[in-house]
């Protein structure tokens, strides 16, 4: 099964180093996270060594090396967020769910993350619950809607 | 070619039907800021309301028009009408307007916010035009001219108005003149340098070499500035148009946007973009029958700051670790693949079209000396009318906060231009022109077009240490300076908002920034004092408040704040105690209610209901006490 995903990822591809990033990101889409298995694939398409791959993903902030959590979590701390009391979010976020920003619950049914801008800015604080942007948030409203976690 | 001439033609002849036809239009602005609003679940109800009854309307999405504090906004133009906006859109709301309009002709200017008179019909008396409410009075709107007003999906709304004809043009006038163009205009580059475009474009054509590369750089990094991402969202074609104009220019072989992979909208927008590109012949061999061939390919990148620095992002292209190198040999003679490379920001890239069509002298006329045409900011942060603004430079920065802006809703401390790389001005600064000097001098920068405009409400000491810890953290750690010196200067601002720091502290950390400042390799640890340098200029109290008497005036750095409530005004709700995630707060109902200091956790969620709950009697405080020098 997992043969198929990393097939079908490097099939778009011509197995030249420039494409190491957008061959990261893909695989990252597909199985959430940069695996142990994908970057000793990745390094045999692109023959780089795994040191090489593992080099140049740990460097961006976007991959991750671990299986996220079902629900995500992404609170913005943006300068425009932040300035709105962004932070008192992440506190809150990190106070309910017992782990602070870059881990998921034990469980693996929360992820929490912290995004450096969502791009809407004049809606700050925002936070994204599973893709939907959340708008001009409060710490109670965010309980609110964690405590709701059922429904996710 | 006469394909090409075709297509113009109808894509005009469509255009003129879509806005003087028999059937009416509703745009709805579907960008990141109105989609975040919830403008898709008002464009599905609005779908399925003109289903129900049966009426015949186009529904098209649009880009950002600026006021995304409006968003969602949903405009509704009827034949012979003008087009009139509505704001603040929900789907209930939505479906009540058109049925309103649609059903019994009447429509809801109650609910209006302005009309357009653009499309040449005379509107109703009540409503103001667009362009004259107070947020876009000031604006000049050329680079965003498209924006709000044409489906970015649709190449054929570009081409209607007057897209690819800047292209069309550079052919008549030939490589060199086009740069000879560029420079009589005085394009400088809006990435954050205002390095003028011309030089760089003048040393790549020179350069010898078959293979030269031009890549828009749309990392855009400053976390808070959206205004490139936007421009690509709203109408990626006008950026696509300037790549073509650059790679012609310097005789590129080939363009590549290199993009941070959040921006989804936009990228799937630049892809739609190019491939209709190269139905139309815009892309490929002999684009348009001239002998320029020229191919565009988007690159994703993976969210590092640093890799906005020219030489990091082409490290990051070529699929290495974004790591700066040491310039000379600058890009424009050895770049990405050691070939000559030119990069230039998104938004000196969609300035190209504009002036190519309408000529240098034409673009000289907005701005003023030495710093020509128009800027885009994010305005964002505490003002009433936040949104992506362009203005022609030399505008006062009074204009923009407190014209466009509508000024913050307490009282103003300072505005932020720049991002991590810029720097706070106070209010004694407002009059100065917007302009790349007039900035700098001030102690700012003029920056990409982040700009954050900061209330009593903020302090500027945890404004330091915010930027501070984003650059340290995204610090690449090729250099000293920058990777250790920025993390002692995180740990002094550290103390300092924690009320542990002495006095001398303050003159150390400027000496550490000067050393960072001076020392570092790239871009990133050269600028990355910047925020608290210009800051321990402008506001050296607020500093010396923190360090002397562990007093944070804008009750925000949290370990120098206590939360109590005023026995006046608590009527014993419970409303906090519930919400105390510590339970902190004790208290029997209808009786006054007291925090337990030891266990509150500063989390303001008492706060908040105590304040926001019509029940509640507004009696939860938070402050910063001076503490008495011992
Ligand atoms: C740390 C750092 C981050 C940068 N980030 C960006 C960015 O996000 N977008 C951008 O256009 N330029 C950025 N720049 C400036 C670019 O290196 C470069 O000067 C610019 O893209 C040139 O384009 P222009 O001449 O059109 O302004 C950054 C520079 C540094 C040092
Ligand atoms: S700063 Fe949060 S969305 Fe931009």
């Amino acid at each position: 099964m997992s043969e198929d995903i990393y097939q079908d990822v490097f099939s778009s591809f011509r197995g030249e180093e420039g494409e190491l990033i957008s061959i990261l990101l893909r695989v990252q889409e597909r199985i959430g996270y940069i695996s142990e298995e994908a970057v000793m694939r990745i390094s045999r398409f692109l023959r780089l060594s795994e040191n090489q791959v593992y080099g140049v993903a740990s460097f961006f902030s976007r991959f991750r090396f671990d299986a996220p959590g079902k629900t995500s979590i992404k609170v913005c701390m943006g300068t425009a967020c932040h300035v709105h009391g962004g932070s008192l979010l992440a506190d809150a976020v990190g106070w309910d769910l017992g782990i602070t920003y870059g881990q998921a619950t034990p469980d693996r049914r929360f992820d929490f993350q912290r995004a450096n801008c969502l791009g809407c800015c004049t809606l700050a604080p925002v936070v994204e619950i599973n893709e939907q942007i959340q708008s001009r948030v409060l710490v109670t409203k965010l309980k609110e809607t964690m405590n709701r976690r059922e429904e996710f | 070619m006469k394909n090409f001439k075709q297509r113009e033609i109808e894509a005009v002849r469509e255009w003129k039907a879509l806005h003087s036809g028999s059937t009416p239009v509703i745009y709805i602005g579907a960008a990141t800021c109105g989609i975040a609003a919830g403008a898709l679940d008002v464009s599905e109800r609005v779908r399925a309301i003109l289903e129900k009854h049966d009426i015949e309307a186009h529904l098209v999405h649009v880009g950002c028009i600026g006021p995304c504090y409006l968003e969602p906004l949903m405009d509704i133009a009827m034949p012979g009408a003008p087009r009139i906006s509505y704001a603040n859109m929900t789907p209930d709301l939505a479906e009540r307007i058109i049925e309103n309009q649609f059903l019994r002709g009447d429509p809801s200017l109650d609910f209006a916010i302005a009309q357009f008179s653009t499309n040449g019909h005379d509107g109703t008396a009540r409503l103001p035009d667009f362009f004259d409410l107070p947020m876009l009075k000031s604006q000049v709107r050329l680079v965003l001219r498209n924006c709000g007003f044409i489906d970015p999906e649709n190449i054929d709304h570009y081409l209607a108005n007057d897209g690819y004809r800047g292209i069309q043009h550079a052919f008549e006038l030939g490589p060199q003149a086009v740069i000879d163009v560029v420079r009589d205009a005085g394009v400088r580059g809006r990435g954050g340098a205002g390095f003028p475009t011309h030089k760089k474009w003048q040393f790549c054509r020179n350069a010898p070499g078959e293979v030269k590369y031009v890549i828009c750089n749309c990392s855009e990094g400053d976390p808070g500035a959206f205004m490139n991402r936007s421009l690509i969202e709203s109408d990626p074609h006008c950026v696509l148009e300037g790549l073509l104009i650059a790679g012609y220019a310097i005789g590129a072989t080939e363009g590549k946007v290199y993009i941070n992979a959040d921006y989804r909208l936009a990228i799937a927008r630049l892809e739609s973009g190019i491939a209709q590109m190269k139905e139309l012949g815009l892309l490929g061999e002999n684009i348009l029958g001239s002998d320029f061939s020229f191919d565009i390919s988007v690159k994703e990148g993976a969210g590092a700051f640093v890799c906005g620095e020219e030489t990091a992002l082409i490290a990051s292209v070529e699929g290495r670790r974004g790591m700066p190198r040491s310039r000379p040999p600058f890009p424009a003679v050895s770049g990405l693949h050691a070939k000559p490379t030119i990069i230039n920001n998104v938004e000196t890239l969609g300035t190209l079209p504009n002036i190519l069509r309408y000529g240098a002298d034409w673009y000289r006329q907005f701005g003023v000396k030495n710093n020509h045409g128009t800027k885009t900011f994010s305005l964002t942060g505490k003002v009433r009318r936040p949104g992506l603004i362009e203005v022609p430079l030399g505008i006062p920065l009074r204009e923009i906060i407190y014209g466009i802006g509508g000024g913050p809703w307490k009282a103003f401390k300072a505005v932020q231009t720049g991002g991590p790389s810029g720097g706070c001005l106070s209010e004694e600064y407002l009059d100065i022109p917007v302009e790349y000097e007039a900035m700098a001098g001030a102690g700012s920068i003029m920056g990409s077009g982040g700009m954050i405009v900061l209330d009593e409400d903020t302090c500027i000491v945890d404004l330091a240490l915010y930027f501070l810890r984003f650059t340290q953290a995204e610090s690449c750690g090729k250099c000293a300076p920058c990777r250790v010196g920025t993390w002692h200067m995180v740990t002094l601002l550290e103390n300092m908002t924690r009320g542990q720091s002495k006095p001398e502290d303050i003159t150390r950390l400027q000496v550490l920034g000067e050393t960072v400042k001076r020392a570092s390799l790239c871009g990133l640890g050269q600028t990355a004092p910047n925020p608290t340098l210009t800051t321990l200029r402008h506001f050296r109290a607020e500093y010396l408040e923190h360090a002397r008497e562990g007093y944070c005036s804008a009750a925000v750095c949290k370990e120098l704040v206590t939360y109590h409530i005023d026995p006046q005004r608590c009527n014993g709700c419970q409303l906090c105690r519930d919400v105390c995630p510590t339970n902190a707060i004790t208290g029997v109902r209808s009786e006054v209610h007291t925090i337990d200091l030891e266990r509150c956790i500063k989390c303001r969620a008492c706060y908040e209901v105590c304040r926001y709950h019509p029940q509640a009697g507004n009696a939860v405080v938070y402050e910063s006490a001076r503490r008495v020098m011992a």
